[in-house]
C-alpha cells in the first residue's frame, strides 16, 4: 500500500510537529509514508470565503499530486471534508468535468487520520502511551461532514496512561470557522469563550482534537487567558510512546 | 430593478428582509447584552433537549426527513402546475385567489380587501410572511389597526419591537420585561399584574377576547396549502389563531407560493416533521384547515393572496432553491451556535438564523444581504437538524461565491480581501512559491513573546483581539522532511 501524507498547509507552516507525529505513528505501525513535495493546500479557505475560481488550481494540484497513491492520510477533518465534499463540486461548477472526475477518485482514497487507522488499518490500540489528563473536542467537520463518530475516542481510550475527561457540550462548535474567525471575530470569540469554559471545567491538562485549525483557535484563547491548559493534536498523542514522548 | 438569477427580487423600502447594518456590527451589539444571551441560551437549550427527545422516539425519522425533502423537491419542480390546481380548487369552494408579484402588490391587495369590508381593525394570526412584506405598516398607513393575537407576537407588537425567532418571536424577552410591557401598553390591565406566566397569559387573554369578538376581518399566513382540494392549513399552539380564522366575516390569507403541497398524503409527513422539529411536541395543539367557504359556518368571504416577492428568483438558483423547502420550524435556529449567541435581530430580516442567512439574500438579491452568508462557522448543525434536509452549509458556501463573483463583476477595484485571496492562491498553486511564502512568514517569529503572538496587524487584528497567535516554528514540516528524507518525488 502506497501511503501519502497530506500534511495540510496549516500544519506544514505552523504546526510541523503534527506532521512529524503522523509520520512517526504510521511508521511505527509498519507503513512507509511518502510526502509528495508538490502538495500545498486543499483550497478550503478560498472555497469557504467565496473564491472558488482561485481554488481551482489548488484542487487541480491536489488531484495531480495524490493520484497514484493507495491512500492519502490527512491530520485534519476539515481538509479531508473539503477534499471529499468540495473539490468535485467546485470543478463542476466551473465546467471542468475531467477534474471533477479525478477529484472524486482521489477523494475516495483520502482519509482523515482516525478514519485511516480504524477503518483502513483496522486498529484501535496503536500502542501509544500518554500519561496526561486530556479532554477530546470533536471538530465540526470530522463530526458532521465526515461522520467519524467515536473513532478518535476509541483510539484515545486505548492509549496507555491517559486520563480521558468527558468534555461538556462537546459537539458545540468552538467558533473557528476559517475566515469566520476574523470576519465575525466577536461571535467567534463568544463561541470560544463557552468552549474554553467547558474545557477548563474538565481540569484537563490538554484539549485534544483532530484539526490544527480549531486547536489554533482554542489554544490561542487559552494562551491569552494564561489558563495553563494546552492543546494537542490527536496525532501527537497517538505517536507518543514510553520510549519516545 | 435588482435581480437574483435574472429574476426580480423583493423590492427595497418595504417589509423586513434587510437590516440597517452588516451582520458583524449588529452581532457585536447583541453580544454585549448579557440578559439577551442568558435568555437565548436558556430557551435554545431547553427546546433543543425537547426536540431531541421526541425526534428520538421515531424509528423512521430519517426516512421522514427524506420524504419531506423529496415532496418539497418534487413540488418546486412542478410549482406552476400545483399553484394553478390550488387556485382552481380554492375558487371552486367559494374562495377568491389573488396573485401578488411582490410586497407592494400584496399589501395593496390586502388593504383594498380590508377597506372593502369596511373594517378599521383586523385581528391577525401569527404569520411571518405578513411581517416579511410589512403588512402591519401598510395597513397603518391606510388607517387600519392590525392586532397581533399570538401571545409572543402581541408582546413584540406592544413592546414596539421586532420578532427574533420564528416560533418564539419574543425569545429575547423574559417575563419581567413582559410584565413591564403589559403594564405600560395594555388598556385596562390590572395594575397588580405579577410576572407569573399564568397571570401574564390571563391578562393577554382578557385583552384579546375583546378584539376577537369585535373584529370583522381576520388575516393569516399558511403553513401548508393542499393543492388537490384547495385547502389551507395553519398550525399553532394557543388557539388564538383559530379564533381569527373562524370568528370574523372576512378571512384573508397571505401565503408564499412555496407553501403548496400536492396532496393530503403529503400532510401526513409534514404534520409529523413540523411539531417535533419546532416545539418539540409530538403534535401541535391546534391544526386548522379550511377549503373556501362553508355555508353557516365561519367566514363568509375567504381570500388567498399568493406571494412571490423574490421566490421565483430563488427558484432560479439551482443550488439555493432548496431553501424554499423550509417549513419554518426553527430547528436550525435552536441548534445554531451563532444564533444562540446573537439572537434574531442581528440578522436584520424576519428570517433569522441559518435558514435566514440563505433565504434572505436570495429573496433580496445577494448584495442587499451580503454579510449574511458569512454569518456562520459552517459547523453543519443546521443541516443535521433540518426536517426537510436543506443543506444550509452548502448553500452558504454557494452564496459566498455568488457574492464574490458579483462584487468582482460590478466593482472596478478589487477589495483588499480579493487581492489577498488571489495572492494566497498564486503562492499556494506552486510548491516553490509556497515554500518561499513560508520562509517569509517566519519573520512572524519576531512578533513572538514567550511563545505566542499577542497582536497582529489588520486584517488579522480581529484574531488577536481575544486570541494569541502561534509563533511560526523555526522549521516547517517540509523543511524537516527534506532534511530527514532528501528531495523525493
Amino acid at each position: 500500500m502506497r501511503v501519502a501524507l497530506f500534511v495540510t498547509c496549516l500544519a506544514d507552516t505552523l504546526f510541523p510537529q503534527v506532521g512529524r507525529a503522523c509520520v512517526a505513528l504510521l511508521e511505527r505501525l509498519g507503513h512507509k509514508v511518502e510526502f509528495p513535495a508538490g502538495q500545498t493546500c486543499c483550497g478550503q479557505m478560498h472555497v469557504n470565503t467565496g473564491y472558488q475560481r482561485q481554488a481551482l488550481p489548488l484542487i487541480r494540484r491536489y488531484a495531480d499530486t495524490f493520484t497514484g497513491f493507495d491512500a492519502v492520510v490527512v491530520p485534519s477533518g476539515s481538509c479531508t471534508g473539503s477534499v471529499r465534499h468540495q473539490h468535485a463540486m467546485v470543478a463542476r461548477r466551473h465546467g471542468d468535468n475531467d477534474l471533477a472526475w479525478r477529484a472524486e477518485q482521489v477523494a475516495a482514497k483520502t482519509f482523515e487520520l482516525s478514519e485511516f487507522v480504524t477503518d483502513v488499518l483496522g486498529l484501535e490500540d496503536v500502542g501509544a502511551y500518554y500519561p496526561h489528563r486530556v479532554t477530546y473536542h470533536p471538530t465540526c467537520h470530522s463530526l458532521r461532514l465526515l461522520r467519524v463518530g467515536d473513532r478518535p475516542l476509541r483510539l484515545l481510550r486505548h492509549v496507555a496512561g491517559i486520563d480521558l475527561a468527558e468534555l461538556p457540550d462537546a459537539e458545540a462548535c468552538c467558533g473557528f470557522g476559517g475566515t469566520f474567525a476574523v470576519k465575525n471575530a466577536d461571535v467567534s470569540t463568544a463561541m470560544l469563550a463557552d468552549k474554553m469554559r467547558n474545557v477548563l471545567a474538565t481540569s484537563a491538562e490538554a484539549c485534544v482534537a483532530s484539526d490544527s485549525s480549531c486547536l489554533m483557535h482554542i489554544g490561542g484563547g487559552l494562551s491569552r487567558l494564561n489558563a495553563g491548559t494546552r492543546t494537542v493534536h490527536l496525532a501527537e498523542i497517538l505517536a507518543s510512546t514510553k520510549e519516545k514522548r | 430593478m435588482s435581480t437574483f438569477g435574472g429574476m426580480p427580487v423583493a423590492p427595497r423600502g418595504v417589509g423586513h428582509l434587510r437590516g440597517d447594518e452588516p451582520f458583524p456590527v449588529a452581532a457585536r451589539r447583541a453580544l454585549a447584552n448579557p440578559q439577551l444571551r442568558r435568555n437565548l441560551a436558556k430557551a435554545t437549550t431547553t427546546i433543543r433537549a425537547k426536540r431531541a427527545r421526541v425526534v428520538g422516539e421515531l424509528p423512521d425519522w430519517e426516512e421522514l426527513r427524506e420524504a419531506g425533502r423529496a415532496i418539497k423537491a418534487h413540488t418546486m419542480a412542478n410549482l406552476a402546475g400545483y399553484l394553478e390546481r390550488l387556485e382552481s380548487e380554492f375558487a371552486a369552494h367559494g374562495g377568491t385567489v389573488h396573485w401578488a408579484r411582490d410586497a407592494v402588490e400584496a399589501n395593496r391587495i390586502v388593504t383594498d380587501l380590508v377597506q372593502a369590508a369596511g373594517a378599521t381593525e383586523v385581528v391577525k394570526v401569527k404569520s411571518i410572511v405578513t411581517d416579511e412584506i410589512g403588512l402591519n405598516e401598510a395597513l397603518a398607513a391606510a388607517g387600519i389597526t392590525a392586532v397581533e393575537t399570538d401571545l409572543a407576537e402581541l408582546i413584540v407588537q406592544l413592546g414596539r419591537d421586532r420578532p427574533s425567532h420564528f416560533l418564539v418571536p419574543a425569545i429575547h424577552r423574559n417575563r419581567a420585561e413582559i410584565r413591564e410591557i403589559f403594564l405600560r401598553e395594555m388598556d385596562g390591565v390590572d395594575p397588580a399584574l405579577t410576572d407569573e406566566p399564568r397571570a401574564l397569559a390571563e391578562a393577554a387573554r382578557l385583552h384579546l377576547r375583546r378584539k376577537f369578538l369585535s373584529a370583522r376581518v381576520g388575516i393569516s399566513g399558511a403553513n401548508f396549502a393542499v393543492a388537490e382540494t384547495g385547502t389551507l392549513c395553519v398550525v399553532e399552539s394557543e388557539g388564538n389563531g383559530r379564533m381569527c380564522l373562524t370568528l370574523p366575516d372576512t378571512l384573508i390569507t397571505v401565503m408564499g407560493i412555496e407553501k403548496v403541497v400536492p396532496s393530503w398524503a403529503d400532510m401526513g409527513v409534514f404534520l409529523q416533521l413540523l411539531p417535533r422539529s419546532s416545539t418539540g411536541e409530538r403534535m401541535n395543539p391546534y391544526t386548522s384547515m379550511w377549503s373556501g367557504v362553508t355555508p353557516g359556518d365561519g367566514p363568509r368571504q375567504v381570500h388567498l393572496v399568493l406571494l412571490d416577492n423574490g421566490r421565483t428568483a430563488a427558484l432560479a438558483d439551482e443550488t439555493g432553491r432548496q431553501a424554499l423547502h423550509c417549513i419554518r420550524c426553527s430547528a436550525c435556529l435552536n441548534v445554531c451556535p451563532v444564533y444562540e449567541r446573537v439572537g434574531g435581530h442581528a440578522y436584520g430580516s424576519v428570517y433569522p438564523g441559518p435558514i435566514g442567512a440563505v433565504l434572505s439574500p436570495m429573496l433580496t438579491g445577494i448584495e442587499d444581504n451580503a454579510s449574511l452568508p458569512f454569518a456562520s462557522s459552517l459547523c453543519g448543525a443546521c443541516y443535521d437538524a433540518c426536517p426537510v434536509k436543506i443543506d444550509i452549509p452548502s448553500i452558504l458556501v454557494h452564496l459566498r461565491a455568488r457574492h464574490v463573483e458579483e462584487a468582482a463583476r460590478t466593482s472596478r477595484v478589487p477589495s483588499p480581501e480579493a487581492v489577498t485571496m488571489a495572492a494566497a492562491a498564486w503562492a499556494m498553486s506552486d510548491p516553490a512559491r509556497f515554500a518561499a511564502a513560508q520562509r517569509g512568514g517566519r519573520f512572524g517569529r519576531l512578533l513572538g513573546r514567550r511563545g505566542a503572538i499577542r497582536r497582529l496587524p489588520p486584517p488579522l487584528s480581529g484574531w488577536t483581539r481575544a486570541r494569541d497567535a502561534p509563533v511560526p516554528p523555526s522549521e516547517t514540516f517540509r523543511q524537516w522532511w527534506r532534511r530527514e528524507h532528501g528531495d523525493g518525488p
